[in-house]
């Protein structure tokens, strides 16, 4: 017997083949279907990661300096082909970076006259200035221009002067120029120097176009600094042309410049760390903030705060380098800024970020400068005779834990802050990518949505599955149930355009429909209760929902009937201009009220139907027990029913949670989408997901506000996942439970 | 009465309350929606107005009564209105829709019933509906041709005759200008992404150059042909116009190629208006959103949501059933396949905009970007799959729904009885055999029902798409004559973002309020079609095979 089965089965050894085909078919594709779900979750950390990486450096090139003098400046191109370099015999000179013709030198000029003082603009600008011993300045500015001959990049150095060749008087009498700082704008130069006789000096321009052939004229004013220190370190000038600093060792004189005929010094500060004296100053991009090195290694940034209407420069956070810093050079378009000690150390910072990327020893010898490219992946280090170029990656400093998640000090800010605003028209915007408003929001709005769709939801579930009669429940469950499958646009919509007007014009009547349906509902029951057995008797049990609705319907045109005449009678006839002025409360036309009802209802078939299910499926004999020794229904519901169920009713809630926090188009539609941070009722909010949707199609792929952006929706994937995870997992064994009952 | 708080029934009246007012939202919502959609086509009333303002000035209005609201007289006041000494408390006011947007600054205005003398509804107040600046209210005074005066004893009859002879002509220069002359200019760039690849592979010699001309100027040749007629039909079509006086007694020329109804409300019975809606509602689903989709019909938002979601089932449900198959019937039962089934089970949970962002971030700019360099380099920088596109939201929405598929595909695996199987398998069947010709088929309503609920909730997604493909107005379908007929990589329109585009991006709400109202409940009754015949087959299904197991 048992070898004619083989013999058959070898007779359809073709069967055979398919059967295993099908089944290796089936698993491959199940698992590749399998994987791809899981792709989600690895791709978003994908993008997400490199926001968590620090800088990293690697050594390119190392060139020989060919010529002689100190270095005053040294700076790249956009492409990081060719560096140049500014001496202390004025000097520029351009050199190669990249190709055979790495370390010589493409440019050179020779500038006339003997240099006492140099100065560089903030890096955007990109000029330099260069004080003589005749008390004159000139300035140059380092120009590439581009070319494809050939279809090949060819980048050509050249330079340029701004105020023109020849060089500009400060001072006829003063002597030669000891210190200096220039700034300039289109229609605004201002140049600030020191002479060998200890005066200080203030010189504005204001340029002139002539209508006729364009040309531009600067017409100079110069005044004299009052009460100057005797000695000065630095100038610096900012350059909106409205502050100038002083420093002598480690005080800060700052003078308002604003009025050049009213120059005058606001106040003296000491900006040093305890017990250190102050090497270096430098202005961060854009100009507001000021780095401070000191020689034990102690950065510092100030700015201006506005604090009681006066502004007042203030200490807003602190670094630490290795050793005593020499050079700071701030990065051209972010909040970074390098800096070199004289341990040979070099670092690489971030304000926002509040954070130190990198410290890394270059050399054992002593360093001299650094200058960092302008797109921020290039770094040339000087030590004497040798030019280093290290390529820097460095792609998300401003994104870190604490400027995600904790208060940041942010520019022009009077206090640390959670902010989100993530772009600008401006270049030397400072990004605010906290996720704490919008996180905020979320759970402003899962809140609300909450409050309402939870009592309504679960009341509703626990009288379907266990007062109403069967055929009543088999068209209440599926009607609920729909409210789900509508799609969430249209109930964004509903709510945008028709709820937010009717609970703006019906305040009075939103907050009598609240109070009022619960009295309505006790009032009816009682009338019900007190009514002949003989009508009682002939209503069949469990139709206690069908009644209440004319009630429900009768409650809800009475309160909107008289939401008007309460309104004239409580709060003079406009309820929203009473919240305004006289409790001071802000109204949104959408806010969170109008969400809550919204994404309630959004929520509420969802919580419902899993409630109803796990009410609906505890044991009958569990309640038939409960009953037979003498409980009423109510009593075995409370003490029996729900105790049994809680479990089901937890993950139902859960549910509910993660849906509520995921939701897009409601919170959309419906809210103002401004990142408030404040519980009123009465305000918006803006969410992770509104977040997402709004900001996504607008950024820039691979920068860091798109990888934040990813951030959160990675952070919603986790958390609904964790939710439905866990309430998923409860049902699970609830049901196990009930069926082992 | 305190024993009978204590008796509990007070409770179970107010459980009995939360389920009413869940009842009556559900239902108060939908029929809202229809109430507001469906009411928008029916002809409404035009009323004449005789205003008087404050300082006596008497004015007339005509337009249609839009909205009505009792509001009190401080909060009137408040916003700037002004109101004559004695007033009551609470203020009847009605926003009139007044039309004729290019000679009044507000085509819908509010007034106060304390301004209203009089009010009437005239028979031949006319309302013309045209392609541009919204409805023109007034009555008809005369028709031109040629810029002559028409005489005709039956006004209407050859307005409306006229009108139809424009709109035939118009219709026969749009087919033009989309069809022949849209493919032209479709093969003119397709001729000039071609020559650009041979360029760029180096092998665009002077042979194909001349040919690529020649090709070029054959094309050329033909659309100067077509643009003579079409600029033929568009002069005939503008031949007449009809002349009429508006609200302030103005007498205002209206070029007949623009108008594209005519009727007259307050002379139509209710046969004539229920006559009227049809065409009206019809129109709505079958024409072209116009004024920057706040007016006209959904046409392309009905055919990208219809093509989107096929091309969605298309790719979810294979993959859905293999994989349901393999968990059912293959995988081992065990804590493996418990977490998998679980996690899948999840991922339903999982915010939809998350796979929106996954969309986005994966099919869009990785996949897509990397189909570019390899099959379309000659296009570049201009992306061709490298953007959002219709191929990428299918595929979005189908991982999106992938669980809805797989749990109700298990869920009808699970629910034949394994009788079934012993019994396939004891007649000597492979278990391919088996799962092919026996439980699959016992299956499929459980799949069709799986695969409709899926498509019920792809067609309501809304948030994803915005991110992977979705437009406010899309040039051309996805599916057109020109080779190769189905346009993938082309960005579509979408009923559900079409209103949140019009009523939350439109610069004029107010007029794009009822279309909105009227695409929400298009939505509304595909989706809950949709869901209640998946509701249905599933029971269907659980009442066959209860009687199997018997």
């Amino acid at each position: 017997m048992a070898e004619e089965f083989s013999l058959s089965l070898a007779g359809s050894r073709k069967r055979l083949v398919t059967d295993k085909l099908a089944k290796y078919g089936v698993t491959t594709g199940a698992v590749l279907v399998l994987t791809a779900l899981l792709l989600i979750f690895v791709y978003l950390l994908y993008v997400v990661q490199p926001i968590f990486e620090s800088a990293d450096i690697e050594k390119q090139t190392t060139l020989k300096v060919q010529s002689q003098g100190k270095t005053l400046a040294l700076g790249m191109e956009e492409q990081n082909e060719i560096a140049y370099r500014m001496t202390d015999g004025g000097l520029v000179e351009f050199i190669s970076l990249q190709g055979e013709s790495s370390g010589s030198v493409i440019l050179q000029k020779q500038l006339a006259g003997k240099v006492t003082a140099f100065s560089q603009t903030i890096p955007s600008k990109g000029m330099m200035v260069y004080g003589f011993d005749d008390g004159t300045i000139q300035i140059i500015h380092p120009d590439f221009e581009v070319s494809y001959p050939n279809d090949q990049r060819l980048i050509e150095p050249s330079v340029s002067y701004p105020l023109g060749e020849s060089h500009l008087t400060i001072d006829e009498s003063g002597g030669a120029i000891k210190h200096l700082a220039f700034e300039m704008s289109d229609e605004q130069a201002g140049i600030a120097a020191v002479m060998a006789d200890g005066r200080a000096v203030f010189m504005a321009l204001t340029a002139e176009q002539n209508m006729m052939t364009e040309e531009v004229t600067w017409t100079p004013v110069s005044t004299v600094l009052p009460d100057a220190p005797a000695k000065v370190d630095q100038i610096l000038l900012l350059p909106n042309l409205r502050n100038l600093y002083l420093r002598s060792g480690n005080r800060l004189a700052i003078y308002d410049i604003s009025d050049v005929d009213d120059v005058h010094l606001t106040t003296m500060m000491d900006i040093n760390s305890p017990g250190a004296n102050v090497t270096k100053v430098r202005l961060l991009t854009g100009a507001s903030s000021l780095i401070v090195g000191n020689d034990n290694g102690d950065i510092s940034q100030w700015f201006e705060v506005v604090k009681d209407g006066s502004r007042k420069l203030t200490l807003i956070r602190e670094f630490k380098a290795e050793a005593g810093i020499i050079d700071i050079a701030p990065e051209f378009f972010r909040k970074g800024f390098l800096t070199l000690d004289d341990e040979g150390y070099l670092g690489i910072f971030h304000t926002t970020g509040n954070t130190r990327l990198l410290s890394e020893k270059l050399s054992d010898k002593p360093l001299e400068a650094v200058a960092i490219s302008p797109r921020a992946n290039a770094i040339l280090v000087e030590e004497p005779g040798l030019l280093s170029l290290y390529h820097l990656d460095n792609e998300h400093p401003e994104v870190t834990w604490s400027a995600l998640w904790q208060e940041v000090w942010y520019e022009g800010y009077p206090e640390p802050d959670y902010v989100w605003q993530s772009t600008s028209a401006s270049d030397e915007f400072e990004p605010k990518l906290s996720l704490v408003p919008i996180s905020f929001g979320t759970i402003k709005a899962a809140f609300y949505a909450m409050l309402f769709a939870v009592p309504i939801a679960l009341a509703g579930a626990i009288y379907t599955a266990y007062f109403m009669s069967a055929p009543v429940r088999s068209i209440v469950k599926p009607t609920v149930e729909l409210m789900e499958a509508l799609p969430t646009v249209i109930l964004g919509f509903l709510a945008g355009l028709w709820l937010a007007p009717i609970v703006e014009e019906n305040l009075p009547g939103i907050v009598m429909l609240i109070i009022g349906l619960p009295i309505g509902v006790l009032l009816a029951a009682f009338i019900w209760h007190n009514l002949p057995k003989s009508i009682k008797q002939a209503t069949p049990e469990g139709a206690h929902s069908l009644i209440l609705i004319p009630v429900v319907i009768l409650v809800g045109y009475a309160a909107f009937a008289l939401s008007t005449p309460v309104e004239y009678w409580l709060f003079g006839g406009d309820a929203r201009k009473f919240l305004t002025n006289e409790l001071g409360i802000d109204f949104d036309q959408r806010n969170s009220l109008v969400v809550g009802i919204a994404m309630g209802f959004a929520v509420i078939p969802t919580i419902y139907s899993i409630a109803e299910d796990a009410v609906f499926s505890v044991p009958k004999h569990l309640t038939n027990g409960s009953l037979a020794l003498g409980a009423t229904s109510w009593q075995t519901l409370v003490r029996v029913v729900i105790l049994t169920a809680s479990p089901g009713i937890f993950s139902a809630v859960m549910m509910g949670l993660g849906r509520a926090v995921g939701e897009t188009m409601i919170v959309l539609m419906a809210t103002g989408n401004t990142p408030l941070m404040d519980w009123s009722i009465f305000q918006g909010m803006r969410t992770l997901a509104a977040n997402i949707a709004v900001e996504m199609p607008e950024s820039e792929v691979g920068s860091s506000h798109y990888r934040v952006l990813f951030l959160a929706a990675f952070v919603l994937f986790v958390f609904t996942f964790c939710f439905n995870t866990v309430a998923e997992f409860v049902r699970q064994r609830l049901r196990e439970k009930y069926s082992s009952l | 009465m305190r024993n009978w708080f204590k008796s509990g029934a007070p409770w179970i009246w107010m459980t009995g309350g939360a389920v009413s007012i869940s009842l009556v939202a559900v239902v108060g919502l939908l029929v809202l929606i229809a109430w507001r959609g469906l009411s928008f086509f029916w002809p409404s009333t035009v009323y004449e107005f005789d205003l008087e303002e404050l300082n006596g000035q008497r004015h007339t209005v005509i337009g249609e009564l839009y909205d009505s609201e009792k509001v009190s007289a401080e909060r009137v006041l408040s916003s700037g209105v002004k109101l004559p000494e004695q007033h009551d408390e609470v203020i009847t006011r009605y926003l009139l829709k007044t039309g004729n947007r290019e000679y009044v600054d507000l085509d819908f205005r509010w007034i106060m019933e304390t301004q209203i003398k009089t009010k009437t509804a005239p028979q031949d107040i006319a309302v013309f509906e045209r392609s541009t600046n919204g409805n023109f209210y007034g009555y008809v005074e005369g028709l031109l041709e040629a810029g002559e005066a028409v005489n005709a004893t039956d006004k209407r009859a050859e307005l409306i005759k006229r009108m139809e002879r424009a709109i035939a002509l118009n219709q026969q220069a749009d087919d033009l200008q989309h069809g022949p002359i849209g493919s032209i200019n479709y093969e003119l760039e397709r001729l000039r992404l071609k020559e650009r690849g041979l360029a760029l592979n180096g092998e665009l010699d002077e042979a194909a150059k001349a040919d690529f001309e020649a090709q070029r100027q054959a094309l050329h040749d033909d659309y100067l042909v077509l643009e003579k007629e079409l600029f033929a039909f568009r002069d005939q079509a503008s031949r007449d116009a009809v002349i009429v006086r508006d609200m302030d007694g103005r007498q205002v020329t209206l070029p007949m190629q623009k108008v594209l109804d005519v009727h007259f409300p307050n002379d139509m019975g209710f046969f004539a208006k229920f006559g009227h809606w049809v065409h009206q509602l019809a129109k709505f689903v079958s024409s072209d959103p116009r004024e920057a989709n706040t007016e006209g019909g959904v046409f392309p938002a009905i055919f990208g949501t219809v093509f989107m979601v096929m091309l969605m089932a298309v790719i979810v449900t294979p993959l859905g059933v293999v994989a349901a198959i393999y968990l059912h019937e293959y995988a081992k039962k065990g804590p493996i396949t418990k977490m998998i089934r679980i996690a899948v089970i999840n991922l339903a949970g999982v915010p939809s905009i998350v796979y929106g962002v996954f969309g986005l971030g994966f099919f869009v700019y990785m996949v897509g970007g990397s189909l570019d360099q390899i099959f379309y380099p000659e296009a570049l920088p201009s992306p061709t799959f490298g953007s959002p596109g219709v191929i990428w939201s299918a595929l979005t929405l189908a991982i999106l729904t992938l669980p809805v598929v797989i749990v109700s595909t298990e869920e009808g695996l699970s629910r034949i009885p394994s009788s079934v199987r012993q019994g396939s398998l004891a007649l000597g069947a492979t278990k391919a055999e088996t799962l092919w010709r026996i439980i699959v088929p016992m299956a499929s309503p459980a799949i069709m029902t799986g695969l409709i609920l899926a498509v019920a909730r792809a067609a309501g997604e809304v948030a994803p798409l915005m991110l992977v493909g979705v437009v406010k107005m899309a040039p051309t379908l996805p599916l057109d004559g020109n080779f190769p007929y189905f346009h993938l990589e082309r960005k579509f329109m979408h009923l559900g973002f079409h209103i949140y585009d019009v009523g939350f991006q439109s610069p004029n709400v107010e007029a794009a309020r009822p279309l909105v109202y009227a695409t929400a409940f298009l939505l509304v009754t595909v989706i809950i079609g949709l869901n209640m015949s998946a509701i249905s087959i599933r029971n269907r299904l659980r009442e066959k095979f209860r009687s199997l197991d018997q």
